[in-house]
């Protein structure tokens, strides 16, 4: 018995039936419950643009959030390069994360450029617009990413309609340090940003997160941020990738065509 | 060596075989997903799900497979199994998943799983074996979600998320030890939780591997 259990041929057959059993029990697993984890990624992803927008409150139910997103948020198309709207994708079911990685729809950044080692920037984005009761725009969200310490942080900086004042700012996703960099995350720092002026006194981009305390006599408080205890490389993440996505090769020439009436 | 009962290896393990207590198995994970009680209560039902049904089919096919591969089979029962458990997750409960990350993809290493499998289930009908992986499972939830109130307790302040002690940040009176946040504390109480056992059932305690002889004079030593 025991001889012909540890046959090669017998060895073969077991590790094959057991790979087949398993592998067809995975990927049943993994398409039948794609579509309810979908639905989850983008509930949570939506629940942050909300929170970020400062509408709605974090013990929402998911329909809740569902409605009060389709309700008062607009998505809109924006191509980057021309920094205006766009109708050349549908906003709805763009992915400017996919077509980041679509070299047809992407360009690649060189070394100066990548100020948020991001390599490819996607050419359509989609950003999210609050509209006040006459149409006028009350908060305008921006996706942004960029790299950290140990990961890319992906997330949201919410303006308000002056296209100055940082109404929220935060990252639904990273995989920085729990406790140091992960302190992104700290509903105490995020609460530092709103009021923030992203804009100095002559249009230059003045936003940064600051090492240590920010002195409030300074002239520029209103642009500096309190930097993280032990998270110096994450906060310089944070700092390249608003450089980067309020600059010229990302929203910047969009906001600047928003500001001038003509996106 | 008569048959252990069904009984006898689902409720053995709790206390008087610990895994964590007395083998000493599954101690990473115990000190990274126990800094506050809902991770570790989700991480403990994912274990003890995957620990007995690893065991149930291990022990099913286990008459079936050559000993020249039998860790492998292990490896890749264990592994879907665990590949189910974090789709579940993400499906279900997004957002502990989330906060889990890759401690749910871990288990696969957890040396409790494997050594189950290998020690028990290789050698016991599939009932028995199932139960056992489940009573293991439970000793290292009851571990887990021990750590898990004293640590969310005690460096939050708060129970499941739920404020127990006002924090002073939050204007309250409790000064939290955010010592207890970090991994590291984890060992500490997981000592203290192995000391408290030892006193209660004493037969646990080792017998030392060796004794300290006398102290000899100085003349001898040199």
């Amino acid at each position: 018995m025991s001889s012909q259990k540890e046959s090669t041929a017998r060895t073969l057959v077991v590790a094959l039936m057991v790979c087949l059993v398993c592998s067809i029990f995975v990927a049943g697993a993994a398409v039948a419950l794609r579509p309810t984890q979908i639905e989850n990624a983008q509930l949570d992803k939506q629940r942050n643009i909300l929170a970020i927008a400062g509408l709605g409150s974090p013990s929402m139910s998911g329909a809740e959030v569902k409605a009060l997103f389709g309700d008062r948020i607009i998505a809109r198309l924006v191509d980057l390069d021309s920094g205006r709207f766009s109708d050349e994708f549908d906003a709805q079911t763009f992915d400017p994360l996919a077509a980041a990685k679509d070299p047809a729809l992407s360009k690649n950044l060189t070394g100066g450029e990548d100020v948020a080692s991001i390599n490819r920037r996607e050419n359509y984005t989609v950003v999210y617009v609050v509209e006040g009761a006459d149409q006028q725009m009350e908060t305008l969200i921006l996706p942004v990413r960029g790299y950290g310490l140990w990961s890319t942080l992906h997330g949201f900086l919410a303006l308000q309609g002056d296209l100055n004042t940082v109404q929220g700012f935060g990252f639904y996703q990273h995989a920085e340090t729990p406790g140091l960099g992960g302190e992104v995350d700290n509903p105490n720092w995020r609460g530092l940003w709103p009021g923030k002026e992203v804009f100095n006194d002559d249009g230059q981009l003045a936003i940064r997160v600051i090492k240590g305390n920010v002195d409030a006599a300074s002239p520029n408080a209103d642009h500096q941020v309190d930097g993280l205890a032990g998270a110096t490389l994450t906060a310089n993440g944070v700092n390249n990738l608003l450089n980067y996505w309020l600059g010229e090769n990302g929203f910047g020439s969009f906001i600047d065509n928003l500001r001038a009436g003509e996106a | 060596m008569s048959q252990p009962t069904i009984k006898q290896v689902l409720l053995d393990p709790v206390f008087n075989n610990n895994p964590i207590g007395l083998q000493m198995l599954g101690i990473c994970s115990a000190l990274a997903v126990t800094s506050n009680l809902n991770t570790a209560l989700v991480m403990s039902i994912a274990l003890t799900l995957v620990c007995g049904f690893s065991n149930l089919f291990i022990s099913l096919i286990r008459s079936q497979i050559p000993s020249s591969i039998r860790m492998i089979v292990q490896m890749v029962i264990i592994a879907s199994l665990v590949i189910l458990v974090d789709q579940v997750l993400k499906a279900y409960a997004y957002s502990l998943s989330k906060q889990l990350s890759v401690f749910v993809g871990l288990i696969i290493t957890n040396c409790i799983v494997m050594g189950r499998a290998e020690a028990f289930a290789m050698q016991n009908p599939p009932v028995l074996s199932f139960f056992d992986g489940i009573g293991n499972g439970l000793g290292y939830s009851i571990m887990l979600i021990g750590l898990g109130i004293v640590r969310e307790l005690f460096g939050a302040g708060k129970l499941m998320g739920y404020t127990v002690f006002q924090s002073i940040n939050d204007g309250g009176w409790y000064l939290p030890n955010g010592m207890l946040l970090l991994p590291p504390s984890a060992f500490f109480l997981i000592g203290l939780f192995i000391w408290a056992i030892r006193v209660w059932k004493k037969e646990q305690v080792e017998a030392p591997d060796f004794r300290m002889a006398p102290q000899v004079s100085k003349q001898e030593a040199y």
